[in-house]
Order: structure tokens, then C-alpha cells, then sequence
């Protein structure tokens, strides 16, 4: 009985402490104030917005640590809040287009090669660095509702060109649509009149006698098809408009079938956010007025009678007519595609039967003319005099104006009678294909959301939570250490070196995970703390009984880590599962704690086993050994 | 340093009438408090808004009302949160649904904000929180917005009955991995023992009507974690000194088992209720309930795995004969050289 670890063992012990203690680095270093410009709605940013973001920053003498373009735009790092506050005024006053969304926001000062390994500090959450956070339920039978109505005005349409009489469509209360026929035969070619065209409804039928009848309803799978859309739609619309509130980090996530988490962190007005969610957006078709010289009349601002001027969204102007041809509320679907003959990218959309007839005339008649697709969304912004400064009324409240902005997507030439599908052709790349099928589909929400929990944290409070997390970890900790210690005398030194292994442990796999870490969690982590030890008494006390029956003290060693080798998997893998059915259920901060705790449980069965056992063996192994010091 | 003598001895079993009814007369008393007066569930479980504010000096709680009267909030609870200068407003749900109440908070700093005549600046974010004053000045908000939670109305009901499913699953998911690895008669034993410190931590905030979060129950379910680590590790000598003291009643394998468990027993709930304890020291507000939750359920948990589980093991007839069959454990467990 030698008690001596082969090699490799220690080999394994080093390989995974190594990249703990890197990946836990980063946590060491603290945040320095910084600004992010992100690319809004879907735009991304290049090296020429990173030279004018530096020019602007030296026009202004604010010097920054370092300026840096990335995948989710760019990152100024700064001396100080001051600094930060002047270069966010000069950034914002500068860079005016609506391309762009700025914030503060704190950015990791761990140095630069750490990064490059993907050593990032934890991911800390809401209730720890402040910020707005909701769950947003989407009303779905709202939405459905809507979509049962332009089926019915479809299906006029169509039962009208099949020239099939009927006694009326009448909607139902179930979401369904209940057609009446005179008698059977008429039924019976309404019926192919649905298998073609409507192949999403469930076809029942009732009545007979001069009442013949036939119950629609969506199939389940189509109804769920439209939940799914809806809510990715949905999250694409909000994508878009909360870009601009200025957050740094802004996640939107789905949550089960009809839910959706949207965390702003940072942001100190939820009623702001609530305000930007609740916006109305919209497009609109119009004929482009090619009579006329755009650039002229953007230069004398005599704009021609019956049109109007308009922009693209990189700022060209054009004219268009001012007569809409038919709204966003028309349009059922937009998707990206690649054209079956040419091969290019291109983006199908779907009318309802009303701006399908629109559609067809108005197109008819204008072939080889263009046709603009315009983007509108109204929002209230806080007014600020020349210098940048917040105007208030009379009670200090700040003065609010509401503003429509209005950009041309695109305006392509119409190639041939459209109806109620057609192509938007002519795009660059498959990249804006899809982003223009999404700013289409994202236009409006396609169905009403609710907010059904809401939580904002204060930005002192999440300081303060971090605070008193901390210190609760190191009191817990100290005070673990020196029980310990006092108990346990040089093993329980050993015990102590494993329990600050699996701190830096739990620190360097939330870190790799990016798991968020809230106040539960650090709560999970103070728990684990004390349990932690549990396997280090289990085998103590396992040695100290073998001594007592009278064995050496090296078989003491070998027995007891041994024995209590079973009971240390049994009593962890029961915790384990108390904490993952906590993480099923968990909704935010709980979920923290679940996973904390999960992590905990397993780095602590490595480091009191297999690490403890390491030193153990390096002390005492491979020699005449009298007493221990336990 | 050792807290226990060299080998104990007590005769836990002989004293099992006694502690039965020790457990009897606290799950009576919770579950009558929780059939009389509920608990005094926050809004996690209720739905409502919660505001906690905090001042930049002390605040008088019968002026704050008076602003609160004033601005129609008549149906809102104020009271003090920690500090003088902290208080916490708690708001039932509007009538009007959740909307509605998703706006109330703000509504309700602002009636707050009006007597500074202040009110949040549209470019306050980051580190401070700050307020256009009346003469459009920008300075930090004298009365600073801590956080804000809003529960809706379903939402709530929902949280309440996921709560009361996660208790249920991870119950049956104990149940069905101590059967697997041990016996059904510890399985039942262990679900007994769980049950039982369940019910006194949840009765414990019933009876002194301290508030029932998401993180309380959290605490709870933590508790069922810790509480079955105990007693697992007594079942797991139970289960070996059955097959080493063949000649012994099972009454004294059981209470050599404990006796042998003790110290550890005892050690490992000393660091938990180190760190408990300091979580309940310096965790804050925030955190108190949840710290208490496993105060409390610590010291039940470890009275379970001595008093409870092992002497229910016994009355339903626990034998050797039980834990024979599993020869690849037996060779485990082989003597030693």
C-alpha cells in the first residue's frame, strides 16, 4: 500500500487545473467604461465606420484605450465615465443615421490575448449589473383571427372565379368558417375549390335538406406552423425596434412555444422599452413619379403636385406618387429565395385577396414602370436644443416629439401583371434578400404581445448585490477554511486547497459557458461552498475509523478514500437531481441558482476526490509513514 | 480537534417513540397553520407589483403614503426595506389586466419623483441613475428606482403550479433512483424523511407569515438536495453493515450505522450552517428569505436523516435478506486483506 498516484493522474489533475485557472483569469480584472455601436435593424458595420468613429473621437480629443471592430460592431474602451459620457454626446450628435445604435456599456479589461483563447469574464445577470427584463406573451387566437378573416375574403374570391354559389361564409367561434350551399352538387365543387387552394383547412360537414353546410377549421399542424412564424416574426420586429434604446447587449430569446424573454441590460426605464415594443410599423406600395428629377427636387425642395419625396435608406431620394397602392395589413408572407431560372436572390411575397386584386390592376396598367416598397414606423423622441441638451416644459419633464420615419426599401421595375404572389427581384446578394424579407415581415408585429412578468433592476442594486454576494462567498469560505483546519489539521489543509480549486473551477466553467450568473447563483455557489467539504468529511472520517480499527496509516488512506468512494456518488447524484428537475422548471434567477449548483456538484467530486487524493499521495505516498496529521 | 468521542453509542432507535412524536407535533402544527393562514406568498406566486425606492435621506413612510393617496394609489403597501432611507411598495394587480399594471411602476415613480420635482432623464443609464431637475439640470435621482417586479395574473398561477410539479418530480425522481440503488423500503424512507422537512420549513414561513418567493422555494427544493445527501450516506451504511454484521439484529445495524455516520453528519451541517449563515449575515435583502429557508431546512434536514428515515426504514421491516441479492455491490464491499 504506497499510495502513489501513477503518472497520467497527476497528469489529468494538471491538465484540468491549467485551463481552470486561465478561463478563470479573466473574472480578475474588472470592466473599464466603454461605448458599443452596434449596426441597427440588421445593418453591419465596416472598416469605413471604424475610421469615422476614430476621426470623430480625435476631432473631439477623447483619447481611448482602444477602438475595436467585431462581428457585433464597435467597441471604444475608455479611460473613465467622463470620458465615456463625452464620447457617447460627440458619437451620437456625429453619427445621426439610424444605421446606427449606440450605448455604454462596460467592457472586459482582461488583456487582449485572453480573448483570443475565448476567456471571457462570467456573464453576469440582470439582477446583478441592472437592467429591464420581460417575458412577453404573444396572443395567438388575436393573431388567428385575423388570419381566419383574409382566408374568408380568399376564399370569396376563389369559390367566385370557380363560379360556385353559395349562401354566405360565417365565421365561427372556434377560429373555424361555416359555408352554406343550396344543395349537394354546389357543395361537392366548393369542396374541390378547398382541396386546391386551401389545403391548410380541415374540411367537415354538417346539415342537408336545402341547408348544406361545410365546417372549416385550421389543421393543428398549420396552426402550429403559424405560432411558430408569428412568434419569430414577432421577435424579428422587436429586434429591430429596440436597437434603438441605446443598449449595449440587448437579447431576445424564445421561450417555449408563445413566449418571448427580451433582457436590456443597462436600461433604466422600462417604460421606455414598453413604449418601443408597443410601436406600430408598416409599409407601403407606391408608383415611383419618373417624370420628374429626384435629385432636383431634393436641391430646390419644390416637390411636383401629387407625388412626394421620399428617401432610400442610404440616402438617395426619389420621387413617388401619393397614391398607396396597398399596405403592409395586405401582405401575408415574405421569404428569401434563389430564382428557379436565373439563380439569383430574390424575395416572394404574398397578398391577401384585397391587395391581390389592387396588386393585379395597378400593375397591369404600369409595366415597365417601378414600384417603391416604403418603410414606416412612428416614434417619440425626446427633443434636445443644439447642443445636444434635453428640453423640458415647465415641470421638468422632458418634451417629447412624435416622429415618422420613412425610407424606401427598394424600387424595382415591374416586369409583368402581378397578383396575389410576386417577386422582388434585382437584389445584390442572398444576404439582403433575407434581410429585406425580414424587414417586410418585421414591419408590425404579426400578433399582439402582452408583457406577464417584468423585472427592472437599479443600477445600484445590482452593485450592491455583487457586493454582498462576494462577501458572503468569502465569509462562507473563511469560515469553512478555518473549521476545517482547526478539524482536520494538515488534511484538512488539503481539503481547504480543494475547496479553493473548486471555487476557481465553478468560476472558469460558468465563464466557458457563459452561463448567466445572477444573485441565486451566487447563492448556488456559497451552498456548494459548504457541501463541498462533504466529501472530504466522508473520507476523513472513513480514514480516522480505519486507524481506530487498527490499520496502518498508509491502508488507512487507500481504505478510506475507498470506501467512501460510493457514498460520495449516491449523496452527489441525488443533490444532482434535485438540482436539474430546478433547472427545468427554473424561470430566470432560479434557473442561476440550478445551475450553480449542478456545476458545483460535479467540480467538487473531482477536486475532493481525485484532486485531494493527489496531494494526499504526494505527501505521504511511497514511504514509512507513522502518524498522519488528520 | 474532534467533536465527537473516539466511538459513540448512542441508542437513536430506543428513542424513536419520542422523536416521532417530536415530528408528529411540528408537522401538525405546520400543516394546521398552512391549512389556517396559507402562506404569505409574494408576488412571484400572486401576481402584483413590487417597487423597492430608496432616498437620498431618510423618509418619513406616513409622507410617502400622503404622495401615494394623492396619485390614486390607495390600495398600495408601503413599508420600510432595510434601511431608513429604503422602503418597498407593493401594488395589487389593476383591474385592468396585465398591461395595465405593467405601466403602474412607472406611474408610480414618477408620483414619487414629483415632490423633488424630478424626473428620470431620457439618457440616464450605465452606472447612475439620474433625474432632470426642475430647472432642466441633470443630476443623480434623489429618489433612486432599486428594481421593480411585475407578475402578472396567469403567470403567477402558473409559477405557483410549476412550483408544486418541480417538488413532485424531483420527489418521484428521488424515489425512483434510491429503489435502483439501494431498496424500496429506503426509497420509502427517504421520501418520508424528505416529505417531512418539506412540510416544516414551508409550515415554519406559515406560521411566522414570512414572505413565500421564488427564491424560498428554491431554498426548498435545495433542502430536499441536502437533506437526501444525509441520508443517503446513512443508507449506504446501513446497507454494508448489514452484510458485514451478520449475526446482529437489524435494530442494531441501524443504530451502529447511524453512530458510525454521526460525526459526519454533524460536521457537514456545521460548514453548510457556516455558510448559510453567512448568507444570512451579509446577503442582503434580497437573499434573506432564501438563507433562512435553508437555515431552517439544514438543521430539519439532519434531524430527518438521524430520527426519521432510518427508524422508518426499520418499522417497514427492513431485513438482510433485503439488500442480498445485489452481488455486484457485495464484492465491492468484499473483506478487506
Amino acid at each position: 500500500m504506497l499510495n502513489k498516484y501513477p503518472f497520467w493522474k497527476y497528469l489529468l489533475i494538471i491538465l484540468v487545473l491549467l485551463p481552470g485557472f486561465l478561463y478563470a483569469l479573466p473574472n480578475l480584472f474588472g470592466d473599464d467604461p466603454g461605448v458599443q455601436i452596434r449596426g441597427a435593424r440588421g445593418a453591419s458595420l465596416g472598416a469605413a465606420d471604424l475610421e469615422r468613429v476614430e476621426a470623430i473621437l480625435a476631432d473631439e480629443e477623447i483619447s481611448a484605450a482602444a477602438v475595436t471592430l467585431d462581428d457585433s460592431g464597435i467597441k471604444i474602451r475608455l479611460a473613465d465615465g467622463d470620458a465615456q459620457l463625452r464620447a457617447r454626446e460627440a458619437l451620437r450628435r456625429e453619427l445621426a443615421e439610424r444605421r446606427f445604435s449606440i450605448a455604454l456599456t462596460l467592457l472586459p479589461a482582461a488583456p487582449q490575448w485572453l480573448g483570443t483563447l475565448y476567456a471571457r469574464p462570467m456573464y453576469l445577470g440582470l439582477d446583478l449589473r441592472g437592467g429591464v427584463h420581460f417575458l412577453m406573451e404573444m396572443d395567438l387566437d388575436a393573431a388567428l383571427v385575423d388570419h381566419m378573416q383574409n382566408t374568408a375574403a380568399d376564399l370569396r374570391t376563389e369559390l367566385r372565379r370557380a363560379r360556385v354559389r353559395h349562401k354566405g361564409i360565417r365565421h365561427g367561434q372556434e377560429l373555424n368558417l361555416r359555408l352554406r350551399f343550396d344543395d349537394e352538387q354546389r357543395r361537392e365543387a366548393a369542396r374541390e375549390v378547398l382541396r386546391e387552394n386551401f389545403p391548410d383547412l380541415a374540411v367537415g360537414e354538417s346539415g342537408g335538406d336545402g341547408d348544406y353546410r361545410l365546417n372549416l377549421t385550421l389543421t393543428d399542424s398549420r396552426r402550429d406552423e403559424l405560432g411558430g412564424q408569428y412568434l419569430e416574426q414577432n421577435m424579428a420586429a422587436l429586434r429591430n425596434r429596440i436597437d434603438e434604446l441605446g443598449v449595449a447587449e440587448p437579447i431576445v430569446q424564445r421561450q417555449g412555444e408563445r413566449r418571448i424573454v427580451l433582457q436590456l441590460p443597462g436600461l433604466q426605464d422600462p417604460n421606455r422599452a414598453k413604449e418601443v415594443i408597443g410601436r406600430t410599423a408598416t409599409l407601403e406600395m407606391r408608383l415611383v413619379d419618373e417624370d420628374h428629377d429626384p435629385a432636383r427636387a431634393a436641391e430646390s425642395g419644390a416637390v411636383p403636385a401629387e407625388s412626394k419625396l421620399y428617401s432610400f435608406r442610404n440616402g438617395a431620394p426619389i420621387l413617388l406618387k401619393d397614391n398607396v397602392i396597398y399596405s403592409g395589413r395586405n401582405m401575408v408572407d415574405a421569404a428569401a429565395s434563389l430564382d428557379s431560372l436565373s439563380g439569383g436572390p430574390i424575395v416572394s411575397i404574398t397578398l391577401d385577396a384585397a391587395g391581390a386584386r389592387k396588386n393585379q390592376q395597378v400593375t397591369g396598367d404600369n409595366i415597365g414602370r417601378r414600384m417603391a416598397v416604403v418603410y414606416i414606423e412612428t416614434r417619440s423622441e425626446v427633443q434636445r436644443d443644439a447642443d445636444g441638451k434635453i428640453e423640458t416644459d415647465a415641470d421638468g419633464r422632458p418634451l417629447r416629439e412624435t416622429i415618422r420615419d420613412e425610407e424606401v426599401i427598394t424600387a424595382p421595375v415591374i416586369r409583368d401583371q402581378l397578383g396575389k404572389r410576386f417577386q422582388i427581384e434585382g437584389l445584390d446578394s442572398v444576404a439582403e434578400a433575407r434581410d429585406l424579407a425580414l424587414l417586410l415581415r418585421a414591419g408590425a408585429l404579426a400578433a399582439p404581445v402582452h408583457i406577464i412578468e417584468e423585472r427592472t433592476v437599479g443600477p445600484s442594486m445590482g452593485r450592491q448585490n455583487i457586493t454582498q454576494g462576494v462577501r458572503s462567498v468569502v465569509l462562507g469560505f473563511v469560515l469553512v477554511l478555518i473549521f476545517m483546519v482547526l478539524y482536520y489539521r494538515l488534511f484538512g489543509m488539503v481539503a481547504n486547497t480543494a475547496l479553493f480549486v473548486n471555487l476557481v473551477l465553478i468560476v472558469a466553467v460558468l465563464s466557458l459557458l457563459q452561463a448567466t450568473l445572477t444573485l441565486p447563483g451566487v447563492a448556488g455557489i456559497v451552498l456548494t461552498v459548504g457541501m463541498a467539504v462533504d466529501a472530504n468529511v466522508l473520507i476523513f472520517e472513513r480514514i480516522r475509523e480505519e486507524i481506530r480499527n487498527g490499520n496502518s496509516p498508509q491502508a488507512s488512506i487507500h481504505l478510506g478514500y475507498d470506501k467512501a468512494f460510493s457514498t460520495i456518488v449516491d449523496a452527489n447524484l441525488t443533490t444532482l437531481i434535485a438540482a436539474i428537475v430546478l433547472f427545468n422548471f427554473g424561470t430566470g434567477p432560479i434557473k442561476g441558482f440550478a445551475i450553480t449548483l449542478s456545476i458545483g456538484i460535479l467540480t467538487s467530486m473531482f477536486t475532493a476526490i481525485v484532486g485531494t487524493r493527489g496531494v494526499v499521495n504526494l505527501v505521504y505516498g511511497g514511504r514509512r509513514v507513522r502518524r498522519l496529521a488528520i | 480537534m474532534e467533536l465527537l468521542k473516539k466511538d459513540t453509542n448512542f441508542n437513536f432507535l430506543a428513542a424513536r417513540r419520542w422523536t416521532a412524536l417530536a415530528s408528529a407535533a411540528l408537522l401538525v402544527v405546520s400543516v394546521v397553520a398552512l391549512v389556517q393562514q396559507r402562506l404569505n406568498f409574494g408576488i412571484d406566486f400572486t401576481g402584483g407589483t413590487l417597487v423597492e425606492v430608496s432616498y437620498d435621506e431618510p423618509v418619513d413612510l406616513a409622507q410617502v403614503r400622503t404622495v401615494l393617496d394623492a396619485a390614486g394609489y390607495d390600495r398600495a403597501i408601503v413599508q420600510r426595506f432595510g434601511a431608513a432611507r429604503d422602503i418597498l411598495v407593493r401594488l395589487p394587480l389593476a383591474e385592468d389586466g396585465d398591461a395595465g399594471a405593467a405601466v403602474q411602476s412607472n406611474a408610480l415613480m414618477r408620483a414619487l419623483r414629483a415632490p423633488f420635482a424630478e424626473s428620470l432623464s431620457p439618457d440616464s443609464s450605465g452606472i447612475r441613475q439620474q433625474c432632470l431637475g426642475a430647472a432642466g439640470e441633470t443630476a443623480d435621482c434623489r429618489v433612486q428606482m432599486r428594481r421593480v417586479e411585475f407578475v402578472g395574473p396567469q403567470f403567477g398561477d402558473e409559477l405557483t403550479e410549476l412550483g408544486s410539479l418541480a417538488m413532485l418530480y424531483a420527489l418521484i425522481g428521488i424515489l425512483v433512483y434510491v429503489a435502483w440503488r439501494f431498496q424500496w423500503r429506503f426509497a420509502l424512507g427517504s421520501v418520508a424523511a424528505l416529505v417531512h422537512d418539506v412540510l416544516i420549513v414551508v409550515g415554519f414561513f406559515s406560521v411566522f407569515r414570512i414572505e413565500f418567493s421564488l427564491p424560498v422555494l428554491a431554498a426548498v427544493l435545495a433542502v430536499i438536495g441536502y437533506s437526501l445527501n444525509d441520508t443517503i450516506v446513512v443508507f449506504d451504511r446501513i446497507r454494508e453493515n448489514f452484510r458485514r454484521m451478520r449475526k446482529s439484529p437489524s435494530v442494531q445495524v441501524i443504530n451502529v450505522s447511524i453512530n458510525q455516520t454521526l460525526r459526519r453528519t454533524l460536521l457537514t451541517s456545521v460548514t453548510t450552517l457556516l455558510v448559510v449563515l453567512a448568507l444570512l449575515i451579509l446577503g442582503g435583502e434580497v437573499i434573506r428569505g432564501f438563507a433562512l429557508a435553508l437555515l431552517v431546512g439544514v438543521l430539519v434536514g439532519t434531524y430527518s436523516s438521524i430520527f426519521v428515515a432510518s427508524p422508518i426504514v426499520l418499522v417497514l421491516g427492513i431485513s438482510r435478506g433485503d439488500l442480498m441479492p445485489v452481488k455486484k455491490e457485495g464484492e465491492e464491499q468484499a473483506p478487506l486483506p
